[in-house]
């Protein structure tokens, strides 16, 4: 017996209108094995959630589905690696960061093999699913592992930007991507370099560096603040680790605040970094950080979490109007 | 241990079987592992003596019978790769990667010593020959289905070994591994399991079951073996028998049966050597033991 999805649910919007940064996954794989760039992918039984269903049509030999076996997948990933091919693996966030954190030091940073992790469903974007389903501490916990960049991008564009980056980059690399569900903020031939910034604006009252998802708000509300006459700021931090420390204290010797915004625990993850480089090379700016208060997020649909925790462009507008009275 | 059902490689295979020479130089071999195992620990101060006493012979043969390597190359792609889960036992391994001049001898003198590449565990970053880093018990066997996997995507024929420790059987990692294997037909990919008995704090099976370990390995598709791991013999003409059956999908595991501490009489009665420190008087008596036992 068949039966038809339902055009809200999730099946359905993966299957069929594939979402921008998931799907641009696959599809910039896909550009890549084609260019001749020794590219393998693999995944822990979510080729559907993270599109790399697409990748494996394309190219069967290049793609190893590894089941619910995320630390073996990311140990084999590594132990590909040093065969002389470039391995991508994804699964979501939560199980990659956390789960797979021993592996991803000791196997892939430590052993300095060009494995490409991509995190998706970071933050709290699985929303009802749970705690289980959410990584609001993988920042924090993957920029304390040494040799590994951390890069949190804020929509497809930039996230098949840098994927090609990523194909002459030195270090292995974990990827922050969202659900897939991400506005779009850039152009699909925005530059995009490892460690550089995108200084969208310096503000005088506030500059906001986000990441992730986090920049569509926060570019929003930086928009309807200045609107309002302040002189509101953005900083697109999409590479956490190294951190572009001159990004931040040109905003650090301009500002007047400097609000951090990300879809993490405010401890550790880019509010974190940040604090750290104004902590060592001062500047005058104070710090206020915004996202997840260290806490475990309630249930709820995407959207109302972001509502509830403003992150959503509203959320981060009257964060920044509170610091502005 | 359950034997039942193992398979044993018949007589008549068509594969010569090693010679009495080649078996006197592998069980040489080993005797040189176990007396440098004893020089690089007194630099060390403290070691895991039987831990490598038991996979002596495993090494030797390997290294000097199966293993598709060549002398100072390293990095050559068509190369068998070791790979060890109990990586605890390098210092059994580094005494052959110098032998072979994968690095200068001299190295092995200042064995743990400030800024040596060579410490209690094998990094491949900083010893040529290493073919991976280990130390973290139980990742080995997935480094392995890696470069099987890759090894088939280069269309490579390459064998992959991967030692593990029978107390590694305890790690959920090797299980994820085993069903990657199968799944995949890696059967370039062969596991040796170093069944001696032991690890850290006490016997395998009272500390946490692992038997029966063959209907295990064989439950996840894998084609099992066992051997005696100190019959160099046995042990070497069984290896070039798995790996001349380059027909074979399914993944092979060799449960070596071995004695922890094998050669030293205290060591073998006393689990506590698995990491420890010789006095002067009792390292002399080793060396002697060990040398009795040459031919």
């Amino acid at each position: 017996m068949s039966a038809a999805l339902h055009p809200d649910s999730w099946q359905y919007r993966e299957l069929n209108k594939r979402a921008p940064s998931l799907a641009t996954l696959a599809n910039t794989l896909i550009e890549l094995a084609e260019a001749g760039h020794p590219v393998v992918a693999g995944t822990a039984d979510l080729q559907y959630s993270n599109g790399l269903a697409g990748f494996a049509r394309r190219f069967p030999e290049r793609f190893t589905q590894f089941g619910i076996s995320e630390q073996n997948m990311v140990s084999a990933a590594a132990g590909m690696a040093t065969t002389g091919v470039m391995p991508y693996v994804a699964t979501f966030a939560s199980f990659l960061a956390l789960l797979c954190c021993e592996q991803i030091r000791m196997d892939v940073a430590y052993c300095a093999q060009p494995v490409r992790l991509i995190g998706h469903h970071t933050g709290i974007s699985l929303g009802f699913y749970g705690t289980s389903h959410h990584a609001t501490e993988d920042i924090a916990i993957m920029r304390s592992i040494a040799d590994l960049t951390v890069v949190s991008t804020a929509d497809g564009p930039q996230f098949a930007a840098a994927l090609r980056a990523s194909v002459s980059h030195p270090q292995p690399i974990y990827f922050r991507i969202s659900r897939g569900h991400d506005p779009v903020v850039y152009a699909d031939d925005a530059p995009f370099e490892f460690g550089k910034a995108v200084v969208h604006r310096i503000g005088n009252d506030i500059t906001i560096i986000a990441c992730g998802m986090a920049v569509h708000s926060a570019k929003q509300a930086m928009e309807a603040l200045n609107g309002k006459g302040h002189s509101v700021g953005l900083i697109d931090m999409h590479t956490i680790k190294p951190l572009d420390r001159a990004a931040v204290m040109a905003a650090a010797r301009k500002s007047r605040i400097i609000l951090t915004v990300e879809e993490h625990n405010i401890l550790g993850g880019l509010g974190g970094a940040v604090a750290e480089v104004l902590a060592e090379e001062g500047g005058g700016a104070r710090l206020v950080r915004h996202g997840i208060k260290d806490e475990y997020s309630l249930i709820a649909p995407p959207t109302h979490l972001y509502r509830h925790y403003k992150l959503d462009a509203a959320g981060v507008e009257s964060v920044a109007q509170s610091l502005l009275a | 241990m359950a034997s039942s059902g193992a398979s044993r490689w018949p007589s008549n295979s068509g594969n010569d079987g090693i010679s009495d020479e080649q078996a006197a130089r592998l069980r040489e071999r080993a005797r040189f592992v176990r007396l440098e195992t004893i020089r690089l620990i007194s630099i060390a101060k403290v070691g895991h003596y039987s831990s490598v006493f038991s996979c002596a012979e495993i090494f030797s043969t390997l290294y000097y019978d199966t293993m598709r390597i060549r002398r100072g190359e390293s990095d050559w792609a068509e190369r068998d790769r070791f790979l060890m889960g109990k990586g605890h036992a390098a210092v059994g391994q580094f005494p052959i990667l110098a032998d072979l001049d994968f690095f200068d001898r001299s190295w092995l003198d200042d064995y743990t010593r400030l800024g040596s590449p060579l410490g209690d565990h094998p990094d491949m970053r900083k010893v040529p020959g290493v073919d991976f880093s280990s130390g973290s018990i139980g990742h080995a066997l997935s480094n392995g289905v890696g470069m099987a996997l890759g090894g088939r995507f280069h269309g490579q024929d390459f064998n992959v070994f991967v030692l593990l420790g029978d107390g590694e059987m305890q790690e959920g990692q090797v299980w994820e591994a085993a069903i990657s294997a199968a799944t995949h037909r890696l059967g370039r990919l062969v596991a040796i399991v170093d069944r001696n008995g032991y690890q850290l704090d006490g016997k395998v099976d009272d500390v946490a079951a692992v038997e029966p370990l063959d209907e295990k390995w064989r439950a996840f598709g894998w084609e099992v073996h066992e051997v005696d791991g100190h019959d160099v013999v046995a042990l070497a003409n069984l290896l070039r028998k798995v790996k001349a059956d380059t027909g074979r999908e399914k993944p092979c595991c060799i449960i070596a049966k071995t004695v922890k501490g094998k050669g030293i009489d205290y060591m073998e009665t006393e689990p506590g050597w698995h990491l420890g420190y010789l006095a002067p008087e009792d390292e002399a008596r080793a060396r002697e033991t060990i040398l009795e036992g040459a031919e």
